[in-house]
């Protein structure tokens, strides 16, 4: 019987030659990724419950610190000063203000084949180059870092067959909001998402992230692509060589398939309360907005920021508005300000923010107040996931968030 | 076989982490101090009346959203004795074990049952609601031991003989 690509990670890191979705396996961690939003607990733990504490192996270790950059409290600051001073000690792998987590570990960590845990739910993101990352909490992430291993029950796989090509003005962003609101929010609980089909070839690795990064908003595990020869140009580049490049087999086993025309897809949001809230963009157009967000792991990358800054160049953010842009990293940072974006957003009257998790999560900065609403590039809409509880957040692609920060109200690029 | 009863509060679908425990809480230094604000989006006079052994029943996907560990520990330290519901996200219902939280999964009693009301569980058998039976799927023998050890990290202390 054929394997998946999942089942294919998992068995290389379990080291058996076969493994099954339904089957519970220990596997030795790749690598283990932690943020300054639990990883003091771990330290906690790590100091005050365990008997012998230690550390199998160091070098798979990675700390970075992109919840609330730079520290807005004093106890925000003595939580990061332990995990920075823990990391100085075990001579660990730290970042700090850098860029979003998972942002950095595309840009240097991430192989094809690893299998990779993070303490923080969109892990999943780095399926974009056929590795399978997966959040967890502390507890488990301190039992990775201690014994080097894990348990992991192999998920079963969703097949997502995307044919065809998005139009101009629609992007990565519409096309998984519009899956995830047809397969709801649990619509793939404790399952991968494999995205394959001749619409996959038409993806970059920045597009992968896109759909990769919000499939926990569908409940899943994870999400994979294949690794194909973009992703290992976009490796090679960054002078790193797969661990294994896996495909899935022609008598594979997937639990169900779906299939996706791309050509079909039209720009939309989720409307509050869930992601899974699906609306095309135009039913929502009107409603009033107080704040706009560009950035996130999800969709602060240069593409995203060259879409957003191409509507806004010559054009003012409505006075009512405003507007983030947060870029996902310092190399994104950097490559903005090379091209001129961050001048152009900073002309339209936007805020350009150093590279930081921002309002998506609900600190920091950005924080909306009493009914105020925002429309975001974020991961999440939650109730009070951007501040106050009766606060409201539409998600929506850089170029509706863009285009509605100019408007001062919900709108598509083409309206203005 | 385990068992025991109490009073239900019911919440719906897709109870997220955030209205678990929101962000703007995670820097306060202890689950105590956190504690209050449980479930504070949605009903923010909860966490003040629910009181130990009581139980939560809800819809799907409950749990959805972050990793933060500090949802599980927030709803054990409310006092609540189980979390039943139709089904939970997956990283929360990981947290939930490692950190001593009983979660079971019931597809018909949230359909059914009124707050305020009070139910029997019997762990790995079933659920009893006025006069009806509604059954459960047992965990497995590891799960067990590390919920009824308080967690993952008291489960390999016992198991490490530094934990009675």
């Amino acid at each position: 019987m054929g394997m998946t690509i999942a089942e294919k990670i998992i068995a290389l890191a379990a080291g058996v030659p076969e493994a099954k979705a339904g089957n519970i396996y220990t596997v030795s961690l790749d690598r283990m990724m932690s943020n300054d939003g639990t990883t003091h607990l771990t330290v906690d733990m790590y100091y005050n419950r365990l008997k012998n504490p230690h550390i199998a192996d160091t070098k798979k270790m990675v700390f970075i610190v992109d919840h609330n950059v730079p520290s807005d409290s004093p106890k925000t600051a003595a939580s990061q000063k332990k995990m920075r001073d823990f990391a100085r000690e075990h001579q660990i792998d730290f970042w700090e203000g850098k860029g979003v987590c998972h942002q950095i570990m595309m840009e240097h960590y991430v192989r094809p084949g690893e299998l990779i845990f993070g303490a923080d739910s969109h892990t999943c993101t780095y399926g974009a180059l056929g590795a399978f990352g997966t959040g967890v909490g502390c507890t488990d992430l301190l039992y990775g870092m201690v014994t080097g291993t894990s348990w992991v029950l192999a998920p079963e796989t969703v097949k997502f067959n995307l044919v065809g090509k998005l139009r101009e003005g629609v992007y990565p962003r519409d096309l998984m909001l519009t899956i995830i609101g047809t397969i709801g929010a649990n619509g793939v609980n404790y399952q991968v998402m494999e995205f394959t089909g001749p619409g996959a070839k038409t993806l970059s690795v920045n597009d992968h992230m896109v759909l990769c990064n919000l499939s926990v908003e569908a409940g899943a595990k994870t999400a994979i692509f294949e690794a194909d020869e973009i992703a290992l140009e976009y490796l090679r580049a960054r002078g790193r060589e797969p661990k294994a490049v896996f495909a899935s087999d022609p008598d594979a086993v997937y639990e169900r398939e779906y299939t996706f025309d791309l050509s079909e897809i039209v720009p939309v949001v989720a409307k509050p309360d869930f992601v899974d809230a699906l609306a095309p963009a135009t039913e929502v157009c009107g409603v009033r907005i107080d704040e706009a967000f560009l950035g996130s792991c999800n969709n602060g990358r240069i593409d995203e920021l060259r879409v957003g800054a191409a509507i806004v160049k010559g054009r003012k953010v409505s006075d009512h508005v405003r507007f983030l842009v947060v870029p996902a990293s310092q190399e994104v940072y950097l490559q903005a300000m090379e091209e001129g974006l961050l001048q152009t957003f900073m002309e339209s009257g936007a805020i350009v923010m150093n590279p930081n998790c921002s309002v998506c999560w609900g600190s920091c900065q950005g924080v909306i107040g009493e009914n105020e609403v925002l429309i975001s590039t974020g991961t999440r809409n939650f109730k009070g996931r951007a501040g106050h509880p009766s606060s409201k957040v539409y998600l929506g692609s850089a170029a509706t968030v863009a285009a509605s920060a100019i408007r001062g109200e919900i709108c598509t690029a083409d309206m203005l | 076989m385990e068992h025991f009863t109490g009073k239900v509060w019911v919440l719906g679908n897709d109870i997220d982490t955030d209205i678990i425990i929101p962000t703007e809480y995670l820097a306060l230094k202890t689950i105590d101090e956190m504690k209050p604000y449980g479930f504070s989006p949605l009903r923010p006079e909860l966490a003040g009346k629910i009181g130990s052994g009581d139980i939560i029943v809800a819809g799907k996907n409950f749990g959805c959203g972050s990793s933060r560990e500090q949802a599980p520990e927030v709803v054990k330290a409310l006092g609540i004795r189980c979390v039943i519901a139709k089904s939970f996200a997956r990283i929360f219902f990981r947290n939930a074990i490692n950190n001593g939280l009983l979660l079971i999964e019931q597809p018909d009693l949230y359909d059914d049952v009124k707050e305020g009301d009070t139910i029997a569980v019997t762990v790995n058998q079933d659920i009893e609601y006025q006069g009806k039976r509604y059954p459960i799927h047992s965990l497995p023998d590891n799960l067990v031991e590390i919920i009824n050890a308080g967690g993952l990290v008291k489960a390999m202390r016992r198991r490490n003989g530094l934990e009675a």
